[in-house]
């Protein structure tokens, strides 16, 4: 059973990783000027590009106002609905829907939440007096306000696993720390919490993917726009492999988050992984 | 998409497979031995309006009369996502046989041997007689190094839109648009209207997001600066008059506070014309038609407001023919192109989508004569085209166009003057240009 899988992994996952990281030390073929061998020039030149820079910055920011929040956000909300709360079906599928609507129809609404004036945001701070910003026209609240619409978009989705992982957390916990007298938010952070960790993992490694992967509502929002204030990494290469078709430049932006994203989940599964299990 | 293209890709190989035993050719073979040969067309749409319907309608009225050939068109999203995926098939080896996209994408395109000029299409007299039709400003984006590259199709300028209610609530003459640089600034803060620190109507909007390069090529123009050469191997983005256009604009929002600070969207600019938020607006005359049945109120268009000179780029999409296309199929493509760009269509998609018709004559119909009588303002386009120059196009336009949209943004933004924006832009524009000079 193992070798069809192993065919699809090695066709689509290591085949890809292992060309582009060949494709990194070529130079872009081009009709007239077929590709070479140019070693480090393709990340000689990552180095100097502003842009590439500004990219990485804005994703390490995007990725911390992501993760952090969503997954507290989600625990918040898993732990609200799990308990015996009037009406909390419907609060879990209100909470849930956002994950089940694709990005692109996502980004379409916010955009229309964001539009200076007349959008949603603009008339409820209009209300109050306040002239809001032009969210995602103005460098200073762009990838501000497309973190929030990934934050609204994911913790609806880890909150289906904290959901599940709470339960299967045995009654007889919450009987026994009533009975000794433990007040909620001890119930929670010396039982609730600690048995969550290996489902904390999980859905911090599923963030920081997200964190990375995230693109989609990037190009209906802003396009990486204003002056590459909403640009991350992910489509910053986009843009050069299928905009500008620099394939081996945008192979070695590629390569770079490859190992971004190797290290991160070396550092989860080699350090974390051993110290989230409840003993 | 990939999808459609996989498809294609399976059947074709498909075909091919089911062929090879009784012809033995793989080479466009399936295709012609069903008498049928299949034209592939990608097009975009930018525009407001049922453009998707009006092509499938077009698509099928040709099949009707061309029974050997069947036209797919196929929707493909924005110019950008477009030209992706255009090239992206190319690459892997079965491109759509034609597709609209950007006139200014032509050197892109060459560059990656991806097309083939028309020239060798061109045969009787009546094909000179059709490509010679065109306007000559929309021809100066569509031939390079003496070829056609491209066939003008979806083509605009920018035009000014303007609300006649609330140009007369502002005391003015609704019927006079602003004529000069001055006059725009005066006509917009008299039509801004603010509450306290709250603007609730702004005097005038020009969209900066996605292409802000193609709405500030006008400013340019109308400063008399000109952005590039004509083989598509220089810029001067930092000459004088491009900042001195760049810092009209900054000053709009920030000096004048007529126009809204930061980015105004393209694609929500002319329903903030329909909500009335701003009474002003600069957007392609593709979305006439869109304005006309959206707009709740009488409105006006007129030409871009003159400062040293009149001016807009022209704007819009060309066909253009795949050279991995085999040869029948591009014959096929080249047919419907031709008979698409008859005077009565050409003048009927003007009509149907507020682009402007793209040939002369087809301004001499009795449909187009009865259209603009009675609706004058569908002229203005063709009445500017006079003051038109040719859209910004180089080498590596997507990247070069970039340069200048980042450092339009920034200025925009107040993060840069528009000088050191505008030097930037040229300083990275430069390092792009130089290995093609």
């Amino acid at each position: 059973m193992l070798g069809p899988s192993l065919a699809l992994l090695i066709l689509f996952t290591h085949w890809p990783a292992v060309n582009t990281l060949i494709d990194s030390v070529y130079s872009t073929p081009r009709p007239r000027r077929p590709s070479r061998f140019v070693g480090p020039a393709n990340f000689e030149q990552m180095m100097a590009d502003p842009i590439f820079w500004q990219a990485m910055w804005n994703n390490l920011w995007f990725a911390l106002g992501t993760i952090p929040t969503s997954i507290a956000l989600a625990l918040l909300m898993a732990v609200w609905v799990n308990d015996r709360i009037a009406g909390r079906t419907l609060v879990r599928m209100a909470y849930f829907t956002p994950t089940v609507l694709p990005m692109i129809a996502v980004a379409n609404i916010w955009l229309f939440f964001y539009t200076p004036q007349y959008g949603l945001l603009a008339q409820i701070l209009g209300a109050f007096g306040i002239t809001g910003p032009n969210w995602l026209g103005s460098n200073e609240t762009a990838l501000f306000a497309v973190t929030v619409v990934a934050v609204w978009k994911e913790a609806g989705f880890f909150m289906i696993f904290y959901l599940a992982a709470l339960q299967t957390i045995s009654p007889s916990l919450a009987e026994a720390a009533a009975l000794e007298g433990a007040s909620r938010w001890t119930y929670f952070r010396r039982i609730q919490f600690p048995l969550l960790m290996p489902t904390t993992l999980f859905v911090l490694v599923n963030a920081v993917i997200g964190a990375f992967r995230t693109i989609d509502h990037i190009f209906v929002m802003t396009r990486g726009g204003p002056d590459n204030a909403t640009a991350l990494l992910l489509f910053y290469i986009y843009q050069v492999g299928f905009s500008f078709w620099d394939t081996g430049y945008a192979a070695a932006l590629t390569v770079v988050l490859l190992a971004l994203l190797g290290l991160l989940a070396l550092i989860q599964y080699g350090v974390l992984e051993r110290r989230v299990h409840y003993r | 998409m990939s999808n459609r293209i996989d498809r294609r890709t399976l059947l074709k190989a498909g075909s091919a497979l089911a062929a090879a035993p009784i012809g033995g050719s793989f080479l466009a073979a399936p295709a012609l031995a069903q008498g049928k040969v299949e034209v592939s067309f990608f097009y975009p749409v930018a525009v407001g309006g049922p453009i998707t319907k009006l092509i499938d309608a077009y698509a099928a009225d040709f099949a009707k009369e061309n029974a050997g050939i069947t036209v797919k068109p196929i929707y493909a999203g924005t110019y950008q996502e477009t030209i992706v995926k255009a090239i992206t098939a190319h690459k892997s080896g079965t491109p759509p046989v034609t597709s609209v996209l950007l006139s200014t994408d032509m050197f892109t395109l060459i560059d990656e041997d991806a097309i083939v000029p028309f020239d060798d299409f061109i045969k009787s007299d009546a094909d000179k007689a059709w490509l010679a039709s065109f306007f000559p400003g929309f021809m100066e984006n569509s031939q390079t190094g003496g070829k056609t590259w491209g066939i003008p199709f979806q083509r605009s300028t920018i035009v000014l839109y303007w609300n006649k209610d609330l140009f007369k609530e502002a005391g003015l003459d609704p019927e006079k648009p602003p004529q000069t640089w001055a006059e725009q600034v005066a006509f917009a803060e008299k039509l801004t209207k603010r509450d306290g620190a709250n603007t609730t109507q702004w005097g005038l909007q020009i969209p900066s997001s996605g292409f802000p390069y193609w709405l500030f090529q006008a400013l340019a123009i109308q400063a008399d600066a000109v952005l590039m050469n004509k083989e598509g191997t220089r810029t001067a983005y930092d000459a004088p008059g491009v900042v001195e256009a760049l810092q009209y604009w900054v000053d709009l929002s920030r000096k004048h506070k007529v126009h809204p600070t930061g980015i105004v969207e393209w694609g929500t600019t002319p329903r903030d014309f329909f909500e009335k938020k701003c009474a002003m607006m600069w957007t392609t005359t593709g979305n006439l038609t869109n304005v006309r049945t959206n707009a709740k109120f009488p409105f006006g268009v007129g030409m871009l407001a003159a400062g040293k000179r009149r001016g807009s780029p022209t704007g819009g999409g060309n066909f253009y023919l795949s050279k991995k296309a085999s040869r029948a199929e591009q014959e096929a493509a080249f047919k419907f192109i031709q008979w698409i760009t008859t005077p009565e269509r050409a003048a009927k998609w003007g009509i149907d989508t507020g682009y402007v018709a793209v040939r002369k004559d087809s301004w001499d119909t009795p449909a187009m004569k009865e259209y603009v009588a009675g609706f004058p303002a569908a002229a203005v386009a063709r009445d500017q085209l006079q003051y038109a120059v040719a859209e910004l196009s180089t080498h590596e336009n997507q990247r070069v166009t970039k340069a200048l949209n980042d450092g339009l943004q920034a200025a925009l933004n107040g993060t840069k003057t528009p000088e050191a924006a505008m030097k930037d832009s040229q300083a990275e524009a430069e390092r792009i240009l130089r290995s093609y000079r």
